[in-house]
């Protein structure tokens, strides 16, 4: 600011330039100046009421941190275009070698001659894990979180809540060969039981049990039980006290209390924690292809050992595949990535319903 | 509608810190009472362990007694929620639910006690917002957020919200403080409306307030920080404005202190 000393020897006297054309006295001037100046002028740097105001540079700090957060989010959109790109040139030549139905064929011999794959079989596996993971997670997600956040007392909250993060820590193959090789058992015996007294419902049908989407799924549930714990108490913990105590002062419960304020406030936080969840248990790769039996047939029993994700099929399958193989592998990741895409845009959807009335929460 | 509120050696502590000390203090049905006093001298305190919303912080508990009509709401068998209907609450800050309607808000409590027949809760909150004042500026927009009026309307609402339960007693904590001086006078012209069913026991820091809409004025204070409040004077309001017993509600109502 080389230029500007001989105008802070006017400060607090009222340079005539800036005040000629107000009835302000000289005294206030300084204040004017400063406050309707060019807003990137640091205040209170001596400029005083007298003379122009100050240029705006050309080049400084602001222009250059613009220009470099302006770069990040650029690169983001250049990545995700370079993979797009890279994933449709692999798939497209493998999808226009298979002789069976993409969508329909219940089955995965890519490397063969012809080559014959389908994805429904992977698809539906991968989400009939991921729905069936979040239906036992987020309950216990939920009520982990409330317990923490409105019903622990505050030491065993924090450790209670340490101990989950260290949950989200442990890393997936560690779960995915807890699951194959000591979770299995029970899961087994359970099976048998469940089998024996609910076969009435299709889903618990017949045997071989053990390495089934059951197994898959529990595991999976584990595994995304930290995200939606943590994400939701942030949510809950973030209810206004007035808004419980208004609760309260109506007489409610802790439990109504809980419903008519902290459960709406933190609904779309919820739904945001649930849905990273999901997009958690969707991609998940090492544990399923650890737990999961790996067929490629599309059945609603869930107890009999099989199933297999699109995620832990390219896993279990890339070493051996040769390039109609990979390409083939690839289509299978465009289309979890498409799965991914709808799930998220139905969260949106969801969150934005709303939106009048969660935005003047905020 | 209205009872009688006793309050025998009220002490109040926030874990080892005692609040207040053995506050005595009768308010009659009907009427206005206003707390007034320092920060800090414990007067939302005491207002907040008359409906029990003392002991929802972590820590803190009331002894002596308090009887509402000569039942001690202390008392170890009385349900805490059964409480708080009868004595409603209006905070300093308005805090509709933000993620329900307006009318929503206003059967907030009648919901909770489990009533569900939409056409006695329709009925019941037309009647709360007609006597909170409320009902011709909201009448046309009932399914809207109930935290997109302004504050003062918001602050209504929330009075709305208390006395839709058909409360006995209602305590208002600083209700005006977060509101310009139009909304205030609403809500002063409000609570002389409202104290011809209901109790009403106001904490402000406004003594004007206390002189314009109070029927009785009790002035606490503390010697030092960190002393407990104590109930330094109770008694009329024109007479605690006019000619107090009391050298210190003197000093303070004369803005000598505090």
């Amino acid at each position: 600011m080389g230029e500007t000393p001989h105008r802070s020897a006017h400060a607090g006297t009222g340079g005539t330039r800036v005040t000629s054309g107000h009835e302000w006295p000289a005294g206030a001037s300084a204040r004017v100046a400063e406050t309707s100046g060019n807003p990137r002028t640091p205040i209170g740097n001596g400029l005083g009421g007298g003379g122009g105001l100050p240029k705006a540079r050309a080049f400084g700090a602001e222009r250059a941190f613009r220009g470099l957060t302006l770069a990040a989010g650029a690169a983001v959109l250049v990545i995700i275009a370079a993979i797009a790109v890279f994933l449709i040139a692999k798939a497209v030549p493998a999808l226009r070698a298979n002789t069976e139905d993409f969508w329909t064929f219940e089955g995965w011999f890519p490397n063969d001659n012809p080559p014959k794959f389908g994805i429904g079989a992977l698809a539906f596996g991968t989400v009939l894990t991921a729905l069936l993971a979040l239906l036992v997670a987020v309950p216990v997600a939920l009520g982990i979180a409330l317990y923490l956040t409105h019903y622990a007392p505050r030491r065993i909250g924090t450790g209670l809540g340490f101990v989950i993060d260290l949950l989200a820590a442990v890393p997936s193959v560690v779960f995915g060969l807890w699951g194959r090789d000591y979770l299995v058992g029970p899961i087994t015996d359970l099976s048998t039981w469940l089998n024996k007294y609910f076969s009435w419902i299709p889903i618990f049908g017949d045997g071989p049990y053990g390495s089934s989407i059951l197994l898959g799924s529990l595991v999976l549930a584990i595994m995304v039980l930290p995200i939606i714990t943590s994400l939701s108490r942030e949510v809950f913990l973030q209810t206004p006290t007035a808004n419980e105590e208004a609760a309260l002062a109506l007489g409610a419960t802790r439990w109504e209390m809980l419903r008519t304020a902290v459960l709406p406030y933190g609904r779309p936080g919820i739904i945001a924690a649930v849905m990273l969840g999901l997009g958690r248990a969707l991609g998940e790769t090492i544990a399923l292809a650890l737990t999961l039996g790996s067929t490629y047939a599309i059945s609603f029993n869930v107890l009999q050992s099989g199933g297999n994700t699109i995620a832990a099929n390219i896993a279990n399958r890339f070493a051996e595949a040769n390039d109609t193989g990979r390409g083939a592998l690839i289509a299978s990741g465009l289309v979890l990535f498409a799965i991914t895409l709808i799930v998220n845009i139905t969260a949106r959807a969801i969150i934005y319903r709303r939106r009048e009335f969660t935005e003047s929460a905020a | 509608m209205a009872k009688r509120i006793e309050a025998t050696n009220v002490t109040a502590y926030y874990g080892a810190f005692k609040a207040i000390e053995n506050i005595n203090l009768t308010v009659e049905p009907k009427t206005v009472t206003a707390l007034i006093g320092p920060s800090g001298c414990g007067k939302s305190t005491f207002l907040r362990s008359i409906n029990r919303m003392h002991e929802v912080l972590p820590g803190a508990r009331v002894e002596g007694s308090l009887t509402i009509d000569d039942q001690d709401i202390y008392d170890r068998d009385v349900d805490v929620t059964a409480v708080r209907r009868m004595i409603g609450m209006v905070f300093q800050r308005p805090n509709p639910f933000p993620t329900m309607s307006i009318f929503e808000n206003v059967v907030a409590g009648l919901r909770l006690n489990g009533i569900r027949r939409k056409s006695i809760l329709e009925e019941a909150a037309e009647k709360a917002l007609r006597s909170a004042n409320l009902w011709d500026e909201v009448k046309d927009r009932l399914g809207k957020p109930g935290a997109g009026l302004s504050g003062g309307q918001q602050q209504r609402l929330c009075i709305a919200r208390t006395i839709a339960v058909e409360p006995q007693v209602v305590l208002m904590d600083e209700p005006c403080s977060a509101l310009d001086p139009i909304s205030t006078l609403a809500i002063e012209d409000l609570m002389f409306q409202l104290k011809d069913k209901f109790t009403i026991v106001i904490v402000t820091h406004n003594m004007q307030q206390a002189a314009r809409v109070s029927d009785r004025t009790a002035f606490f204070s503390i010697e030092k920080t960190g002393d407990p409040g104590r109930l330094i004077e109770y008694d009329n309001t024109q007479k605690i404005f006019s000619n107090p017993s009391v050298k210190k509600t003197e000093d303070y109502i004369t803005g000598r202190f505090g």
